[in-house]
Parts: C-alpha cells; structure tokens; sequence
C-alpha cells in the first residue's frame, strides 16, 4: 500500500505521461501554422500566391487604405504588394550576416587558440553580454545615438535635399540597420563557432604541425575546414534571427516602405526601408480591420515558413560534423 | 584556483589550451598569417570595446537619469516628458510577465527533457520533438506574439483576456503573453536540463535500477535533484530572454502604461489585464514611439540592463559552482 503511494506511477504509464507533455511542443508548432495559414489566408487568396511578394505601388498607401475597408471588405481591398518590405528584410538579413560572419569567425578563432588565460576570462563574457542585451537596447542606442551621428555628420545637407521629394534621410536607414543587426547576430555566431573550434580533437591539428604546418596553417587548414559545417549551421541560423528581428529595427530602419536603389550611390546606404518583421509590429495597432490583419499573417506565415526552412537547414548543415562523432 | 607547482600535469591538455608547436615563433610566419593573427587579436578587442562602450553608455545615462522617485511612481501620459511620472507599472508588468512565463515554461520543458533522455521511446516521434524545440527556437518572437493573440481572440478563451465594454475579445492579457513568453523561454530550459541529464554518467541509473526502482522512481529520486543546478541555469537563462522580450509585449499585453485590471477581482483581475513592461516602455518612450521621452527611455533602459545583467551572473555564477563541485 505504501509502495503505492510512494510511486503512483509505473514505468509504462509514466513513459506515455511524460511523453504527452512532451508533444505538445509538436502541436503547438501544427497550431501556429495552422493558424497563421488560416489566417493569412483572404490576402493570399486575393492576391495570388506569389504576386503579392510582388512589386507595385507604395505598400505603405496599401496599407493604409487597408485600415479604411471596414469590417467586410471587399477582395479589392486585400490588394498588397509586399516586395519593398521583403527586399528591406532580405538587405537586412544577407549584408549583417555576412559581415557578421568574418567578424565572428576571426573573433571565435581568436577565442579558442590564440586568447591567453586571462584576455579569454574578459572575452567570453563578454559575448554572453552582448548576446543578453535585449534588441530594444540596441534599437535605443541606434536612434538615439547612431542616427543622430550619421544624420548630423556623414550625411550632407546636399545630398539631403537632393532626395527630399522621395524620402527624408533623418540618419535612420538602411546603414544604422545594418550596424545594430550586425552586433546584435554576431555574438550567436561566435557562440555556435566557438564550440565548434573546440570540438575538434586536438590529435588532427597536432597532425597538422607535425607535418610543418605553422599554427595558422593548421588552425586555417585543419580547424576551420573541419567545423566548416558549423560555420554554415551558425549563419543560417543567424538568418533566422535576422529575419525575425522586429523591434530593435522598427526603431533604427526609418521605418518605410521603400526599397532604396543601389543606382543612388551613396545616397542608398542611408535611406529608409523597413523589414517585414518590423512592418508586423507596426500595423498591430490597425489589426481590428480585416484586410489589415490578413496581411499581418501573410508577413507571419512567410517569416514562419522561412525560419522553417533555415532550422531544418541549420540542423542539416551539422550532419557531416555529428557524422564524424564530433558533438556540436 | 590557481594551479600549484606541485599538481600534476594534466594528461591531455583542454582542447582549448592547444600549445604552439616548438620552434612556431610569430617572427617565422608569412605575412598574410601574421595579418590573419593580427585580424583575429583585432576582432577580440573590438568585441570587448562594443561590450564596454555599450554597457558604459548605459550606465552614465542610466545614472544621469535615474532617482529613486522615478522607480516608485506610477506612469502618466503627458506630452512633457517631466509629466510622464515613473516607471513603476512598468518594472512590476516585468516581473509579473516574468513569472507566469517562467512557471509555465520550467515544469513543460523538465518534462520534456526527461521524457526524451530518459524514455525517447518511440524513436521517431522523440527525434520530432527534439527538432520541434529546435524549430521554436528559431522562430521569430514576432511570430509567435502573432499567433499568441490568434489563439487567445478565440471566443472560447475570451475569459482570459482582456474585453472591450462591446465584447469584442482583443486578446491581450498577462495570461495571453505570460503564455507565449514560455515558449521563448521554453528551448532554453530543454537544452539545460537535456545537457545535465546526458552529462549523468549511465552507472548511476544503473545501481538505481539494480536496487529494484523502477525508472521514474530513479528519475524522482535520484537524477532530478542532480540536474537541479542546470534547471536554474536554463530557467535564469529563460528569464533573461523574457525580459528582453519586446514583440510578445507589444502584441499581446497591449503595452498599455499603466496596469489596468481587467473586472475587480484584486489578483485575477490584474493577471487578465493589460499593462507594459521595460522594454515596451523604452520602445513607446524612444523617439520611435509615441512618447517621445529619452531621458526616461534612458532610465528604464538602466534598469532593465541592470536586470539582465544580473541574470547573466547568476548563470555565471551557477555555472562556476557546478564546475567546482
């Protein structure tokens, strides 16, 4: 009787229990695409499935109008095409990450082999910070420091009035952007790298130099190209922060649908864009009107469906490294 | 913990503490490796210099503008910034969001990382699970604030949330965001449990099993308390991310100023209304949103970093005393 009390429960019972719980994590997953899908739905519909990633007009007026419709639009009225705020998102994502990218595999180099002791107790900890510090904090300090610098200094009243019919360059753009998503995805990076670098056993760089390999040699020929694999994982999944990344860029990205062209020069790097994440945050104010909510889940189903695909990527891209029994 | 003379020398070194092959001098190195070296002493530093510029930042603003009255009265809207009043129903929106995030995610993620490390029986469906975490990992806070409040504009969880007087259900609440807050957290406290877990060497289930307990009874008793530090660890780490969390709280708690009791039941009430946290405060108070009040964006982000700094040292901290012990 006491047997029973203290362990109510056998293993079979407890496995099918515990195993329950465990797969509500797979539901949840079904019910938000399910849901996003659904609702997201009237926008693709009346826009076709791929048109509306389309170009055409000022998306920012469609939206507007979006909030006129009232409570049963019309199909005319879901009329969006997005690609202004895709191409913001798609800019974002690849330059931050490729810059990112060199940075944290040097800075992930410097990490495992060449920091003494010491610099490594002060390194470490502080990637860990920097990857803490929540995005807001990095959007604030972009608007209200980096933008103010680059609209007073590197932009110059010329080339400001040079543009003022299209857009306002207030220092806010594509550049702040780039610089707050950069240092806000490189400290992942770094992470993934890092453990990596030190996956490697220390018997195939010891090849390395045995065979007269200096040390970069071997960290270059050996290290690097065998964590190769979760060089790749780690920028994929940087993508997919990058991607999803709403608030800090909603402050920083001048926060239009515009899609700056690089035929302007200069001028590009400091104009106006907003991504599809930010583009969310932005519109949930007007989300009672139908046609604006709609098109509120189009932008979720399409980051859903990307973050998806960069996952599954970013699991893939490990599989030659886990095949060869290294843990990453 | 410094080595003494005496010690031994490890056997094999830390993988990380690879010594230079004898006779490898910097002063024998062709120039692009010397440039690559420099490159990569140049990235480290550059790190450092970010990191302390930003936290220095803050704090010199944070202390400009921080007093004690700031912290311990209620937020007004006003159009000067000195009208605005404090950051109090902020903080305490923080803590609360905090709360009920953490309490949902901690006891789903332990669950499931026992059942896959433990059990993980059937195979398929243990593999599914675990990159289903992986996949909720990667997803966009923003996406899942958006399916948040999808789910709790259902009319069947309308007592959950907010209500407008028509009967509207806007799906805003503490319980919408707190339970979507855990999910965020939810792949963090996986991971840390799972890593502990898997770090219990086999023997010690086996004496367990040997003693005639059945497996839960081993999981109850003896590897639960054991992994007791890496729950912490994740559940610290979980936290932070909730703190940090905007979307979620722009989305589904309505981030309005002040906390505003949904019905008159003192607890339930506040718990199924709406209110803000620090982030959305610096987001509503930075020139990007409607407030427009640096100084106290400043303020609040002090705060807020100070906050999350201290849940960096405690996983720091509690770390260290796993590795120690």
């Amino acid at each position: 009787m006491f047997a029973r009390r203290r362990e109510p429960w056998t293993d079979r019972q407890a496995s099918w229990r515990l195993g329950a719980v465990a797969s509500l994590v797979l539901l949840t997953i079904v019910l938000m695409v399910g849901f996003v899908a659904v609702r997201a739905w009237p926008t693709l519909q009346a826009n076709g499935w791929v048109s509306w990633l389309g170009s055409g007009g000022s998306v920012d007026r469609q939206l507007g109008d979006m909030i006129k419709t009232g409570q049963d639009p019309p199909t005319a009225a879901y009329h969006l095409r997005a690609w202004p705020l895709i191409y913001g998102t798609i800019l974002t994502t690849a330059v931050s990450v490729l810059v990112g990218l060199a940075f944290s595999l040097f800075s992930a180099i410097f990490i495992v082999e060449f920091a003494p002791a010491r610099v490594r107790a002060v390194v470490v900890p502080a990637v860990r910070l920097l990857a803490a510090v929540p995005s807001v904090i990095y959007g604030l300090i972009g608007i209200l420091v980096l933008a103010p610098f680059v609209g007073n200094h590197l932009i110059s009243p010329g080339r400001k009035d040079s543009v003022q019919n299209v857009v306002q360059l207030d220092g806010t753009g594509v550049l702040v952007a780039i610089v707050v998503l950069t240092v806000m995805i490189t400290p992942i990076m770094i992470a993934i790298v890092v453990d990596a670098l030190r996956a490697i056993p220390p018997a195939w760089t010891e090849g390395a130099s045995a065979l007269g390999a200096n040390r970069w040699e071997a960290i270059w020929t050996v290290s690097v190209r065998a964590a190769r694999p979760a060089i790749v994982a780690a920028a994929v999944l940087a993508c997919a922060r990058a991607l999803g990344e709403a608030v800090a860029l909603s402050m920083v990205s001048g926060s239009r649908g515009f899609s700056p062209n690089p035929v302007d020069g200069i001028t590009y790097i400091f104009e106006p864009i907003r991504p599809l994440a930010a583009s969310m945050v932005e519109n949930v104010d007007a989300i009672n009107a139908p046609a604006v909510k709609s098109s509120i889940y189009a932008f979720a189903l399409l980051l859903l469906l990307s973050s998806l695909v960069l996952s599954i990527g970013g699991y893939v891209a490990k599989l030659p490294m886990r095949r060869q029994g290294l843990r990453v | 913990m410094a080595a003494t003379i005496e010690a031994p020398a490890p056997v094999a070194p830390a993988p990380h503490q690879r010594p230079a092959p004898r006779g490898d001098r910097l002063s024998s190195w062709k120039w692009s490796h010397r440039l690559a070296f420099l490159t990569c002493w140049a990235c480290g530093i550059a790190l450092c210099a970010v990191t302390l510029a930003i936290v220095v930042y803050m704090g010199v603003r944070g202390i400009q503008y921080l007093n004690p009255e700031l912290l311990f009265t209620r937020p007004t809207p006003g159009l000067q910034q000195h009208t605005t009043g404090g950051i109090l129903d902020p903080i305490m929106g923080t803590v609360i969001l905090t709360i009920i995030g953490i309490a949902i995610a901690v006891p789903l993620a332990v669950t499931s990382a026992v059942w896959l490390v433990e059990y993980g029986k059937p195979a398929p469906l243990a593999r599914a699970v675990e990159s289903g975490i992986e996949v909720v990992a990667g997803t966009p806070d923003i996406v899942i604030a958006i399916f948040g409040l999808a789910i709790f504009q259902l009319p069947i969880l309308a007592p959950l949330s907010f209500t407008a007087s028509g009967g509207g259900v806007f799906g805003r609440s503490f319980l919408a965001a707190g339970a979507m807050m855990s999910l965020i957290a939810l792949p963090m406290v996986f991971g840390a449990t799972r890593e502990g877990l898997m770090s219990i060497p086999t023997h010690v289930r086996e004496a367990s099993w040997a003693l005639g307990k059945t497996r839960i009874c081993t999981i109850r008793t003896i590897l639960l308390p054991q992994v007791r530090a890496n729950v912490a660890t994740g559940a610290a780490l979980g936290m932070g991310r909730i703190v940090g969390d905007t979307a979620v709280v722009v989305v589904l708690l309505g981030a309005t100023l002040q906390l505003e009791p949904q019905g008159d039941v003192p607890i339930l009430g506040n718990l199924r209304g709406t209110g803000s946290t620090l982030t959305s405060y610096v987001y509503g108070a930075s020139p990007a949103g409607e407030g427009n009040a640096p100084q106290k964006a400043y303020a609040a982000a002090f705060v807020l970093l100070l906050i999350v700094l201290t849940l960096n040292f405690a996983v720091d901290y509690l770390g260290r005393r796993k590795e120690t012990r």
